[in-house]
């Protein structure tokens, strides 16, 4: 193996779980819903798939606690978002606190534990493939649904009776209910699917990626995750492309330090963060791809007048 | 209520008693109305009098207090929109209710059953919006639409559901003349296919001109059932308001003064992919003159007072000049400060802090302009609040401001009284130019006339008023001289009495050149 092919390696186990995340959110904002909490829903799906997994033996049951960790977790943002209108960035905010601190409390017990990594599945003959086989053939179920979803969400946003409800909802939430569209119904779902995208995020993290239990593992994954929607302009395509430049630049601290370049470790672990002001600058100039994409009621509470 | 001429194979809709209340207040009050098979039939009243509560309730959007819903015969529950389509009722809305990020096809797709495919969308509305004579790209993207285009979405919207009640509020609020006309003959062929249209409107003459029979509503219960091709303006008007509404007098505007307030080749490029652009705007007003900015909404008007008020300013100083000093690309203090007022259209958040009280309100405006008056202690601005108060009395007592209490939040005010209010903190300070967005949108009848008049009070006492507005019978009402707005330009100025609706409506259509040499028919 190359040592190009083992960078670009890291690059889609670094980059998954940022389109996975990201995704989920982007679908939650189609629907007009702004939920700051990825980052605590990721972390708490990161300590149940590690400590599932460490009851169990299994990590594909870790992996389905992460997801209805993240689910659930969410629920309790939609109830207090939709149902009792709370305030959507406050509360998101709240629960990316909340998400850290008991994450924290739950996972005291692993900290230091050797985990389970999740193990590759091996596709036949298209692993054979020089150079992009063993990268894109040999990788574990996680990174293989979270492109078989950029495939599912684009063509569900944008080809479904489904998408097209939750994209009117985003768009004008007076008018889908007058036209009998479910707002708070769908946006519950909608939710809830954010939810379990970025606990699946988060069980990448503990299973995959450093197949242990940190506190604080997600390492501001969740925002850069909220980035990236901005980023994509609620495309999920340009997200899946936005996921991969991110994540080539958060690892690039790593590659940067093991090949003895001298770049101060702190200047590259800010990377990330300074890509994502540069780009929403650049994107901003761009104002009518950004306006026309934009859910015009993102983050807008709906009161139906009954 | 009786019904007048009742057919013998009874009505298609009856409501009886039918009432909404939000909280204590009765929005709705024992309503009573029919529709027959095959009629248009107008519900009239002024804004608030309980017309889009009556609707909503109908297109199961509200679900009402007490009172029966009879739909040929028979009392049903109509608890959702999908419900009311099912019966068969379709309705038009007058403003929000398309998405503007989807295209025409995806917004029609939404209203329909399921298991349609989006192709089938398109293919269905393009034949319908021909059949009816209503052209439709359905690829098109909303954003990218007119008006009048947004308007026939919404009608082949109801139509592909085959309703046999459409119901349209307020249609034609946003068209000029001449789509007006369109959509009257669309009704004509709706209504010879036995199909009924419920016409919400508070428009005398085109109720009067298509519809069979009206329901009148005031304060939310009905005050006359009547054939309107029977009744005179007058008496429809007095149903809809009660009394007589004083008219605006303007005798005495015609002495003219200096030019105070003038724009020169004024182009100001959007803002924003939905905002309109301003090309080459030219305009000037004396003192003594109203010049009022007809139009069609959308066509610049907001990006018109932004640039004149200085909310926007351009880059250029002269393309502006308020008593013959440039302005243009100065902020609104500065204008102020030069001797201009302000009301902008958007009362609530724009005009008003709706969560402050009046006298916080005015301290907000006048704070530069009044500075001396307001404010103490030098450099520290401390408010002088037994001073602003009195203002504020001043105010609400020139302007017949009724409100609860000395000094309530702005917001607890009803439209019409807080633009009474807007207006007067502006007049209070006797500006030398005014410049009013849509003085009395949305505003009761009394209030608008108490509105109008004081613009043309002002006018008379040597001030250069500008008023952006929609509405034609207003602007007949205060306007000496007329220019129309139409993507962005600016027609010339004509004197008002010369000009007849119909040339304002060829203006707002963007046909200048083709008007000229025509001969200019007299108004009045």
């Amino acid at each position: 193996m190359g040592i190009i092919e083992a960078i670009l390696l890291t690059v889609v186990t670094a980059a998954t779980p940022l389109v996975l995340a990201s995704l989920g959110e982007l679908v939650s904002e189609r629907a007009g819903v702004l939920n700051l909490g990825v980052e605590g829903m990721m972390v708490m799906g990161a300590v149940l798939a590690f400590a599932a997994t460490q009851a169990t033996g299994s990590p594909y049951i870790g992996i389905l606690a992460g997801i209805a960790c993240g689910a659930l977790f969410s629920l309790l943002f939609g109830f207090l978002t939709l149902t009792l209108v709370a305030n959507q960035v406050a509360t998101g905010l709240a629960l990316t606190i909340l998400g850290l601190g008991v994450s924290g409390q739950i996972g005291e017990p692993y900290v230091g534990m050797s985990g389970v990594k999740l193990q590759p599945i091996v596709i036949p003959l298209l692993s054979d493939i020089p150079f992009i086989g063993p990268i894109l053939f040999k990788q574990d179920l996680i990174f293989y649904l979270s492109i078989a979803l950029v495939f599912g969400v684009n063509w569900f946003l944008f080809r479904s009776r489904a998408g097209l409800k939750i994209r009117a909802i985003g768009d004008n939430h007076a008018s889908a209910h007058a036209l009998g569209i479910h707002v708070i119904r769908t946006r519950y779902l909608a939710v809830m699917f954010g939810g379990a995208c970025a606990g699946l995020a988060g069980a990448q993290l503990s299973l995959v990626y450093t197949p242990q239990w940190v506190e604080n593992m997600s390492a501001g994954r969740g925002w850069i995750a909220l980035a990236l929607v901005v980023f994509a302009s609620w495309r999920p395509w340009r997200l899946l492309a936005g996921g991969y430049l991110f994540g080539a630049v958060s690892i690039s601290q790593l590659h940067a330090q093991a090949l003895g370049l001298g770049i101060p470790s702190q200047f590259l672990s800010a990377l990330p963060y300074a890509a994502t002001v540069i780009v929403l600058i650049l994107i901003s100039h761009n104002r009518r791809m950004t306006l026309i994409n934009t859910p015009a009621c993102l983050g807008k509470p709906f009161v139906p007048d009954r | 209520m009786p019904a007048v001429g009742a057919s013998a194979g009874g009505p298609l809709l009856a409501v009886r008693s039918l009432t909404k209340l939000f909280g204590s207040f009765a929005a709705c009050n024992g309503i009573d109305l029919e529709i027959q098979p095959g009629e248009i039939h107008a519900l009239l009243g002024e804004n608030g009098a309980g017309k889009s509560t009556l609707v909503k309730m109908l297109f199961g959007v509200l679900a009402p207090t007490s009172g029966e819903i009879v739909w040929k015969g028979e009392a049903v529950r109509i608890p959702s929109p999908g419900a009311a389509r099912r019966l068969g009722i379709g309705m038009v809305f007058q403003h929000f209710s398309l998405f503007e990020a989807l295209t025409v096809a995806e917004n029609i797709a939404l209203s329909l059953s399921p298991g349609i495919s989006l192709s089938k969308v398109a293919d269905e509305a393009s034949r319908l919006s021909h059949l009816y004579g209503l052209p439709l790209d359905p690829k098109a993207h909303v954003a990218d639409l007119s008006v009048g285009e947004r308007q026939r979405i919404e009608i082949v919207r109801a139509l592909l559901q085959n309703p046999e009640l459409i119901i349209l509020d307020e249609p034609t609020s946003v068209l000029t003349p001449q789509e007006a006309d369109r959509l009257f003959e669309t009704l004509d062929k709706l209504k010879t296919e036995g199909r009924s249209v419920l016409y919400i409107s508070h428009r005398l003459e085109e109720v009067q001109r298509i519809c069979d029979r009206a329901t009148v509503l005031r304060h939310g219960k009905v005050t006359g059932a009547c054939d309107p091709r029977k009744e005179t303006p007058a008496s429809l008007a007095r149903m809809m308001v009660g009394s007589d509404v004083a008219s605006v007098s303007t005798a005495g505007t015609n002495t003219k003064g200096d030019v105070l307030l003038e724009a020169r080749h004024l182009s100001v490029p959007a803002r924003t992919p939905f905002a309109v652009a301003l090309k080459n705007v030219c305009l000037k007003v004396r003192g003594g003159e109203v010049l009022a900015i007809a139009g069609v909404a959308g066509n610049g008007q907001g990006e018109l007072f932004d640039a004149l008020s200085g909310e926007y300013p351009a880059a250029d100083a002269s393309a502006v000049f308020i008593r013959n000093k440039p302005a243009g690309n100065l902020g609104i203090t500065a204008r102020r400060l030069m001797g201009a007022g302000f009301v902008p259209e958007e009362r609530h958040g724009h005009a008003a802090v709706p969560s402050l009280p009046l006298s916080d309100n005015l301290v907000l405006a006048r704070n530069q302009s009044d500075r001396r008056t307001f404010l103490g202690g030098g450099v520290l601005g401390i408010i002088k609040h037994a001073v602003v108060r009195l203002a504020s009395r001043r105010i609400s007592e020139t302007m017949d401001v009724r409100k609860s209490g000395d000094d309530p939040a702005a917001g607890s005010l009803s439209g019409g009284n807080l633009q009474k209010y807007i207006v007067g903190r502006e007049l209070d300070r006797q500006p030398s130019v005014l410049i009013v967005n849509q003085p009395t949108w949305g505003v009761d009848a009394g209030a608008a006339s108490r509105i109008r008049q004081a613009l043309v009070d002002l006018a008379k006492s040597g001030s250069a008023v500008l008023v952006i507005s929609q509405d034609l019978d207003e602007i007949f009402e205060v306007a000496t001289e007329i220019a129309v707005i139409s993507e962005g330009r600016l027609s010339d100025a004509y004197p008002a009495h010369a000009l007849t609706r119909e040339k304002i409506g060829l203006l707002m259509g963007g046909m200048y050149g083709k008007t000229e040499g025509e001969e200019v028919a007299h108004a009045h």
